[in-house]
């Protein structure tokens, strides 16, 4: 299995923008989908699936499989997981450290989970399980957070960076939900970034979020429908200068803006990709 | 030590509505209730706008502020089961048929039976037309046509296709049919799903084929149906849109 490729940025595929990156998609290394939206049968998702697959690398980024549950994973979508894989070969899979269906319904949000010995285990059981079924090494992506727990008693990076070497996965890097976390909890994303084992991500994402003025100081929220903001440009030039290159994706699920807009965020990641991190980071 | 399943339980109910979990912390104590409101957005906003997706012209029908609790409701009654969510609604169209406030409009649910059959047919499996020159070759007393597996027939007790075409781009001025009425849903070459309403001759015959019966049989069916119904326009339509997939004798 190739991996990404780390010297030129990727985008989230929308239907919408297939048009354009048929006519021409320069300086996209990559596209990304949401693996849940081409679980149909068949029909139009996979056709433009086939056909954006056909000429970039791809990433297939799971948002329902409930990683951080407690009742082990859903094994009808596992399989629906491994049948999308073995379909399109997708450089790399990828999911998130959350948890999003309880019992069996689903909640459609990536929802927190206390950081503990009980839950470390769970996690990386159905790590070990995703990884067992798909026959391949997955990404675990941090998640934005709004709340913390008093259950707690495994730092962020800590639990991560166990989960890596329990199971053998590698990490994505959100340098967004970092920004996003840190703010909201009052801590400071550099030392975040400075225990987090860089040498095991496979994949970056950097997206855009909203921000809301409580008594305390801002909350952040991660929405992924705005540009990437400067602070989070600035944490990733900083980890590129660190790690070197690193296949990273600009993610934009909300309000969806022209194609020329996402190219030019894409621009900016591969700027600061060309440049090793070291333009931007002096410029801030 | 099993606690997580005991946290999840209380985030889950707290979701709802219900008192939050134990064991919360924020910057700001105080600020606790209106962080975990982030996460009661986040669920309740993205499944009214799943919702709105899967189901536009019941949302262009209420309005989008009437829309918005309606969701709520309804995801409140019948949360998905699952994270592929196209597969979700399946029980929206009796949702509404039961939903007092919105007995004005007994036609919404056959609205919402529409836009349901609709995404399963977008989303339905692949299968390649069949080559016209064994279909002109075959008997029509022996041959049975496969249809693609798009191809969705629906009985309606309202006239909700013509109240769906009002309400496609350009379609305000078109006719507001009486009376129930039969749909033809299906996914076309170009990966259009377009609805048309369908007479009681093309509707048994429809029936009959894909029931297995043979073309001669099925056209019986529809002359018994709809005496003097002539068969060729229903399967040019089938034809042209590449609906037939297979014709085995």
């Amino acid at each position: 299995m190739t991996a990404l490729p780390p010297h030129l940025p990727g985008l989230g595929f929308k239907p919408d923008h297939f048009a354009a990156i048929r006519a021409g998609a320069p300086g996209i290394g990559f596209f990304e989908v949401h693996a849940e939206n081409y679980m149909g049968a068949g029909g139009l998702p996979h056709a433009q699936l086939a056909a954006i697959r056909a000429d970039h690398a791809l990433s297939v980024h799971g948002v329902g499989l409930s990683i951080g549950g407690a009742r082990g994973l859903d094994r009808d979508h596992l399989a629906r997981l491994r049948q999308l894989c073995d379909r399109y070969q997708p450089e790399s899979f990828s999911e998130h450290l959350a948890w999003s269906s309880h019992g069996a319904e689903y909640l459609n949000d990536l929802l927190p989970l206390p950081y503990t010995e009980e839950t470390l285990q769970l996690v990386c059981d159905h790590v070990g399980q995703v990884q067992e079924v798909l026959g391949r090494r997955m990404l675990l992506e941090n998640p934005a957070t709004y709340l913390c727990f008093a259950q707690s008693t495994i730092p962020e990076t800590d639990f991560l960076t166990e989960v890596a070497h329990r199971t053998g996965c590698g990490l994505l890097l959100d340098v967004n939900n970092v920004f996003v976390s840190c703010t909201n909890h009052g801590t400071d994303p550099r030392r975040w970034l400075a225990g987090f084992p860089l040498h095991l991500v496979g994949e970056i994402h950097l997206g855009g979020h909203d921000t809301e003025d409580l008594p305390s100081g801002p909350l952040l929220i991660d929405s992924h429908g705005a540009p990437v903001a400067d602070p989070v440009w600035t944490l990733y030039a900083e980890v590129i200068a660190r790690a070197g290159p690193l296949p990273t994706l600009i993610e934009w699920d909300n309000d969806l803006p022209e194609w020329p807009v996402l190219a030019a965020e894409a621009a900016r990641a591969a700027r600061i990709l060309a440049t090793g991190g070291a333009g931007l980071a002096r410029a801030s | 030590m099993h606690a997580h399943p005991d946290f999840l339980a209380h985030f889950d109910a707290a979701l709802r509505g219900g008192p939050l979990p134990a064991g919360l912390t924020a910057r700001d104590a105080a600020e606790v209730e209106r962080r975990f409101a982030v996460y009661r957005n986040n669920v309740a906003v993205s499944l009214t706008e799943a919702l709105a997706t899967r189901f536009p012209v019941i949302r262009r029908l209420v309005g989008a502020e009437y829309f918005a609790p309606l969701a709520r409701l309804y995801a409140e009654a019948d949360r998905p089961k699952s994270p592929v969510l196209a597969e979700w609604g399946a029980g929206f169209a009796g949702f509404l048929d039961g939903f007092a406030p919105l007995s004005a409009y007994p036609y919404l649910g056959d609205v919402a039976r529409i836009e349901y059959a609709r995404g399963r047919a977008f989303h339905a499996a692949d299968a390649s037309p069949v080559d016209p020159a064994r279909l002109a070759a075959a008997d029509p007393g022996r041959v049975r046509l496969v249809l693609h597996p798009s191809v969705a027939l629906l009985g309606l007790t309202h006239p909700a296709v013509s109240v769906w075409a009002r309400n496609q781009p350009g379609g305000e001025t078109l006719p507001l049919a009486a009376g129930p009425q039969t749909a033809l849903i299906l996914r076309d070459a170009a990966f259009q799903v377009p609805v048309q309403a369908i007479g009681p001759g093309d509707a048994a015959l429809l029936r009959a084929v894909l029931a297995g019966a043979c073309l001669s049989d099925a056209a019986a069916a529809a002359q018994r149906a709809e005496p003097g119904h002539d068969p060729q326009p229903l399967l040019v339509t089938l034809m042209r849109a590449g609906a037939m997939t297979d014709a085995t004798e």
